[in-house]
């Protein structure tokens, strides 16, 4: 077995006549935590449920774990831990009982302790006998999570597990997941959260099917090369208005303040030099942050997207 | 191999709770082999008498009230009607104001007293044949006791023959029919609909992809999740065995060991139904309706509503293919006649045949993927 957790080429996915994975290669060393990122409705669940088995590539080929992903999707499932998107565990199980049957199906020695440990290490002894579906969002997923993670899985795949859950519990959450990564566990995690994109080794990002980028944090903005300026004062929101419509720049808000950036510098100060006038902002030139990327990543992916759909009309 | 079993008890403790918290299917489970019995053996327990009857007599005289007598003494008939004109004797019978229409023609005392084939006529509305059965069944007395008083140097031997018109529903099944076959009826139903639902149910919840996620095979989800039903099932065949016997008193010759064996083949071809749905089911609605575009042609085709000697050919072959046929012929065998393991074979081996098939397809079109 290579020291590659995840090795695929050329993952592709068709629902009908839509692709909705193209063409996604993923190299995951073994004991890294990967993020997962991209839009809503990018591919994300789409090339996870392809690495674990759940869908049938309609190209490409590789591997999870040294297995094959095409034909030996049963062993995969034996050692991969898979977190759903959706809660889906049974709402008319309570929590031992779901824990439980899943501890049945790993065949996990000393069954009944196992279960007590994940419910005391995740905080839900007290709720043990609560159905499952009458448990909030939160809890709900941290369920979900313990769950996934009790057999002793070598390869997490995690379908935005901190989702709804509050700011404590994913500080342990990415505390759980370092610690596992010390021990040689491989994490893919998607996530919408850019301080959660910031706490991994590398990250991933996928928009209409597509991979835009892969690097750690400082190379996917490196490679971006955006100059990017901070519009600071109580006249930001007029200004993220006027620069809406303008091509190939992207605004993003943080707080008080106004990132706008592009990959053209020159364009980006024709385009903001006459708003300096205003005397209710001040304006600095500072380096992209992730969220400035993955906005202008996405951008340039929907200008793209436009064209090639306007091309196979014509 | 023993790993692959501690995942079907997995899934089988999972499938008891989850049916142990749905108390209206739960509820149903146990309701539907009450109710059906209580519906059904109504019609079966009632033993009715006094049925109205009309009387054509186109002979008065000694012998005809000789026979309207012992008609009236045998306690199932009750004369509610003289008529003359045929027209009259359809109407009757039509509206169901009469059960029976009893003629006696012309010159039927005379042909009695010439020893001549004297006949009456009786036509019976077997519509219902369970209410009139036993009726037609004391006819035979009639030709005795109608004599012996007033004329018995006649009523040694049979003077004059019952001809019976069952009218409606030729064949005129009997009572003991219906309680044995409610039991193929009540499986046929609860075990199709329970396990197409057992699946659906988690494609429709969403907890399938988690299923399918973990390592589990086709084969281990199936064994796990109709296990219960097996339970399930002999559980209200142990309902229907017991109201039978101890309330319609139906006669019970042969082994039971052997029925519950018979009874082990058609559970397995209607599970396997019930699999097949469930994998080719978007939903749960679905599932239903495809069970009861199964149970119907079962109820109609099995021989259990029509006596499947009067069908024809072409719903004889369906009925044929059908698990219920063949199973109502080896329970009405095993319990009624008393019939051993060589005798129902026969019928055995088609419930293994369809089984067989039906389980091939239903793991074929198992889905191992989300696709
Ligand atoms: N079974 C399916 N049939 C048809 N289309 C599907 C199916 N599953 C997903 N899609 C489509 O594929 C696209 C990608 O979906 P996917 O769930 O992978 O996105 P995602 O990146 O996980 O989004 P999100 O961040 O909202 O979870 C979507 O447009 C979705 O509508
Ligand atoms: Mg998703």
């Amino acid at each position: 077995m290579s020291d590659l957790a995840i090795d695929v080429e050329g993952l592709t996915k068709r629902f009908g006549a839509r692709t909705v994975v193209d063409n996604v290669s993923l190299k995951i060393p073994a004991g890294e935590v990967w993020g997962f990122l991209g839009p809503n409705g990018s591919g994300k669940t789409t090339t996870i449920r392809m690495l674990c088995g759940l869908l049938k590539p309609d190209g490409g080929h590789g591997t999870c774990l040294g297995l094959d992903i095409l034909t030996q999707a049963e062993a995969i499932k034996r050692q991969v831990g898979y977190m759903t998107q959706r809660f889906s565990f049974y709402e008319d199980l309570t929590v031992r009982e779901n824990l439980d049957f899943v501890a049945r199906l790993y065949a996990l020695p000393n069954r009944r302790e196992q279960v007590e440990r994940t419910m005391q290490r995740v905080g839900l002894s007290d709720r043990r006998s609560q159905l499952a579906g009458s448990l909030s969002g939160g809890w709900k997923q941290r369920l979900a999570l313990a769950a996934c993670m009790m057999h002793a899985p070598k390869l997490l795949l995690l379908d935005e597990p901190t989702a709804g859950v509050d700011p404590q519990a994913r500080r342990e959450f990415w505390e759980q997941i370092h610690a596992l990564a010390r021990e040689g566990v491989t994490v893919l995690v998607s996530t919408h959260y850019m301080d959660e994109a910031e706490r991994c080794d590398r990250i991933a990002y996928i928009a209409y099917g597509k991979l835009l980028a892969v690097g750690t944090v400082e190379e996917v903005v490196a490679g971006a090369r955006l100059s990017t300026w901070v519009a600071t004062g109580p006249g930001r929101d007029k200004i993220a208005t006027m620069l809406a419509k303008a091509p190939g720049i992207g605004t993003a808000v943080f707080g008080p303040s106004l990132h706008v950036s592009s990959a053209d510098p020159a364009a980006l100060r024709r385009a903001i030099e006459p708003l300096m006038g205003d005397p209710h902002v001040t304006w600095r030139e500072t380096t992209a942050s992730l969220e400035d990327v993955f906005i202008h990543l996405i951008q340039d992916a929907t200008v793209a997207q436009a064209k090639e759909a306007q091309d196979r009309a014509a | 191999m023993l790993a692959s079993l501690a995942r079907v008890v997995a899934v089988t403790l999972k499938e008891m709770i989850q049916l142990k918290r749905d108390r209206f299917t739960f509820g149903m489970i146990l309701g539907i082999p009450v109710m059906q019995l209580l519906l059904f053996g109504y019609a079966i327990n009632a033993d009715p008498k006094q049925l109205p009857t009309a009387l054509v007599s186109r002979d008065p005289g000694q012998v005809e009230r000789s026979i309207v007598g012992a008609l009236e003494r045998s306690g199932y008939f009750r004369v509610v009607a003289q008529v003359t004109g045929e027209p009259e004797v359809e109407r009757l019978i039509a509206a169901g104001d009469v059960a029976f229409v009893v003629t006696i023609p012309d010159g039927f005392t005379r042909d009695l007293l010439k020893g001549e084939r004297a006949q009456i006529l009786i036509e019976a509305d077997a519509t219902d044949p369970a209410a009139t059965s036993n009726a037609v069944a004391a006819l035979n007395q009639l030709p005795r006791s109608a004599l012996r008083h007033d004329l018995p140097a006649l009523a040694t031997e049979p003077a004059f023959d019952v001809v019976i018109h069952r009218r409606y529903n030729p064949e005129g099944l009997t009572a003991y029919n219906i309680v044995p076959g409610l039991l193929g009826v009540i499986l046929t139903m609860t075990m199709v609909l329970m396990t197409s639902l057992a699946v659906t149910r988690e494609t429709e919840r969403g907890t399938m992809e988690n299923l399918l996620a973990m390592p589990l095979r086709p084969a281990e989800v199936m064994a796990g999740k109709i296990l219960p039903y097996i339970v399930i099932g002999y559980a209200q065949v142990g309902v229907v065995l017991v109201a039978a016997r101890y309330l319609f008193a139906v006669p019970m010759l042969g082994s039971l060991g052997l029925l519950t064996l018979a009874l082990l083949a058609f559970l397995l071809a209607n599970l396997a139904v019930g699999l097949t749905f469930s994998a080719i089911a978007r939903n749960q609605l679905q599932a239903m309706q495809m069970t009861f575009f199964f149970f119907l042609p079962s109820m109609l085709l099995s021989g259990f509503m029509f006596p499947f000697r009067g069908m024809p050919g072409w719903a004889q072959g369906i009925g044929e293919v059908l698990p219920l046929t063949h199973f109502l012929r080896i329970v009405r065998g095993i319990l009624l006649k008393g019939n051993g393991a060589i005798e129902i074979w026969p019928e055995v081996w088609p419930l293994l045949a369809f089984a067989a098939i039906a389980w091939t397809v239903a793991i074929l079109r198992y889905r191992r993927t989300l696709d």
